[in-house]
């Protein structure tokens, strides 16, 4: 079979993300930046698949500037067999533009599954999976926590996390399923791995090419920082805390 | 038909307390706009549901009915919501795990653009703005949809629960349009976390549980320090992916997002992503035995001290108050 997964590089998600003084866009001064964590759960839960078919492919994709090659190398390096970029700046991007030039590479890739984190800590949409899966056509499974393949590797049974418990569901493929946090853990890429990753084809290719059209159905206008909360006061002891409570907080 | 949709949620029958949240964000744009707003709730066999959701000066409830919606599926009821809304300006959903997986699909459909998890509706109508989080809540963003339909998700603790106006909305039961022919998902069943507690994104006091408990078997101090005081129970990122409790009880960025009146942190460091959960929280106690902890940069009450020694003698003398 074959599978497409994402790899979208974010800012670090331990870095302590701050507002410019100039409110235009975020501090990137010792930020680092990597792989979203939910993508690195869709790059291993891809692998483990392709282990357990025959003549599986995994092909990782990604939308960026020349930076997020990285991630795809880090993809690849992990184990994907080949990767594409789709060029593109940051700002000329919303989840929309993504989930549309994301159905032109299916149209052409011609995946059975599609894997994607989630949602990415950077923006909190969490909206290309399920775009993308309704401009195919396709089903979907989104916070997978359990993903196993039917008979004949025709479709998937998957585990959701929903609210109030898992729910399961069963896809026939082609489908879109996004990656929650206790699906696995990924795996680091080796030394090996690494060297390997260098020879691995990697291919690049704009939204022009694919025949995207570019119009943002959502444009950010402002960015403004969060209200402030400050610390309270350190307690000595547990009778302090109780009054505090009781008597301040008026909250028991 | 109205120009805003409110797309309800139900579960096994009762409406869930989220869309009493999200009404409120639809009647902040009916004013806005000067439009009307209809609800709209699918299933099979649920013509019941429109008594719970008269009186909230909706200007009628639809009640979409259909086989193929007996249980939840994203393809589904994608068809059968965009149906619904199709002619609408505004399609509003708490966020929930449901509109969170079919919101967008219903937005693909309509040819719309979407701001998820909305904070605040500012601007006037015409340019209206929604203020919606980023990067785990460090950054507030203001956007702009620049299509005729709009679709919002909204954060339920930012917008009031909708009080009822004492007016009567007309109920309509329809059949809902889903092309059965190009469904390829099926609703297997649901395991649920069986709880007698109150529900984490409705209760008025969440106790929470991380790391510092150091193993599984200990998360029941926590419990108990819950159950003595009615609360729900929540936990940090780490120890869901620990395996140690239920993904339904995670906290935070990419869990839930809760605002009780009293949130009791426990063995929690605080790392960004359970803030960005918890940070609207009334009252916020700290009980952590490292003084550095990120938690007490944002806790009213900070207790440094071990929690094996403290969490007893907290759960009891609590539990004496109560009588």
């Amino acid at each position: 079979m074959k599978i497409l997964v994402t790899a979208k590089r974010v800012t670090d998600p331990n870095s302590k993300i701050v507002l410019r003084p100039d409110r235009q866009g975020i501090v990137t001064d010792n930020v680092d930046f990597k792989m979203n964590p939910f993508c690195e759960i869709a790059v291993e839960e891809a692998l483990r698949l392709r282990d357990k078919t025959e003549d599986s492919e995994i092909v990782v994709v990604t939308v960026g500037d020349e930076e997020t090659t990285k991630e795809i190398r880090t993809a690849l390096a992990m184990g994907a067999d080949r990767g594409i970029r789709v060029a593109a700046d940051e700002k000329s991007l919303d989840s929309d533009v993504v989930a549309r030039i994301l159905m032109k590479l299916c149209e052409q890739e011609k995946p059975d599954l599609v894997l994607l984190g989630k949602q990415a800590i950077d923006g909190d949409n969490n909206q290309v999976a399920q775009l993308l899966a309704e401009y195919l056509g396709w089903p979907q499974a989104t916070f997978a926590y359990k993903f196993e393949l039917t008979e004949g590797n025709k479709g998937a049974r998957v585990q959701r996390e929903v609210d109030g418990g898992v729910e399961t569901v069963s896809l026939t493929f082609p489908a879109v399923v996004t990656t929650d946090l206790r699906l696995n853990e990924p795996r680091y890429a080796s030394l090996p791995g690494i060297m390997k990753a260098k020879k691995k084809p990697l291919t690049e290719v704009t939204p022009a090419e694919l025949g995207v059209d570019m119009t943002l159905k959502v444009t950010t206008v402002a960015f403004e920082p969060p209200p402030g909360r400050t610390a309270g006061v350190k307690v000595k002891t547990v009778e302090e805390l109780i009054e505090k409570l009781a008597t301040e907080a008026k909250c028991i | 038909m109205s120009e805003i949709i409110v797309l309800a949620e139900q579960q096994a029958g009762k409406i869930v307390k989220a869309t009493l949240h999200a009404l409120t964000a639809a009647r902040q744009l009916a004013q806005k706009t000067g439009a009307t707003f209809d609800i709209v709730v699918a299933g099979q066999g649920i013509e019941g549901l429109g008594a719970q959701l008269n009186g909230y000066g909706a200007a009628r409830v639809v009640i979409l009915e259909h086989p193929a919606l007996l249980n939840y599926t994203a393809q589904a009821y994608a068809q059968a919501f965009a149906a619904a809304a199709s002619g609408a300006k505004f399609v509003i959903a708490a966020t929930t795990a449901i509109a969170k997986d079919v919101l967008p699909r219903v937005a693909a459909r309509l040819g719309a653009g979407m701001a998820a998890d909305v904070l605040a509706i500012t601007g006037e109508a015409g340019a209206l703005i929604y203020k919606r989080p980023m990067w785990a809540g460090n950054v507030i963003a203001h956007v702009k949809i620049n299509t005729p339909v709009h679709v919002l998700s909204v954060r339920p603790t930012e917008f009031a629960l909708a009080e009822p106006t004492g007016t009567t909305s007309p109920v309509v039961v329809v059949k809902a349009t889903v092309d059965e022919a190009k469904l390829r998902m099926t609703y297997v069943g649901l395991e649920a976390v069986e709880s007698s507690r109150p529900a984490l994104t409705d209760a008025s006091v969440v106790v929470s549980g991380g790391r510092g408990l150091k193993e599984a078997a200990n998360f029941k101090i926590v419990e108990k320090l819950a159950d003595t005081l009615g609360a729900a129970v929540g936990a940090s990122r780490a120890v869901v992916d620990a395996g140690w409790v239920p993904n339904d009880w995670q906290v935070g960025q990419t869990g839930k997002v809760v605002a009780p009146k009293l949130y009791i942190a426990v063995g929690i460091s605080g790392a960004i992503q359970h803030l960005a959960g918890m940070k609207g929280s009334k009252t916020i106690v700290a009980i952590n035995k490292d003084a550095d902890a990120p938690i007490f940069q944002v806790a009213d009450y900070g207790l440094v001290a071990d929690l094996f020694s403290v969490m007893p003698e907290l759960t009891e003398k609590l539990a004496a108050r109560k009588g």
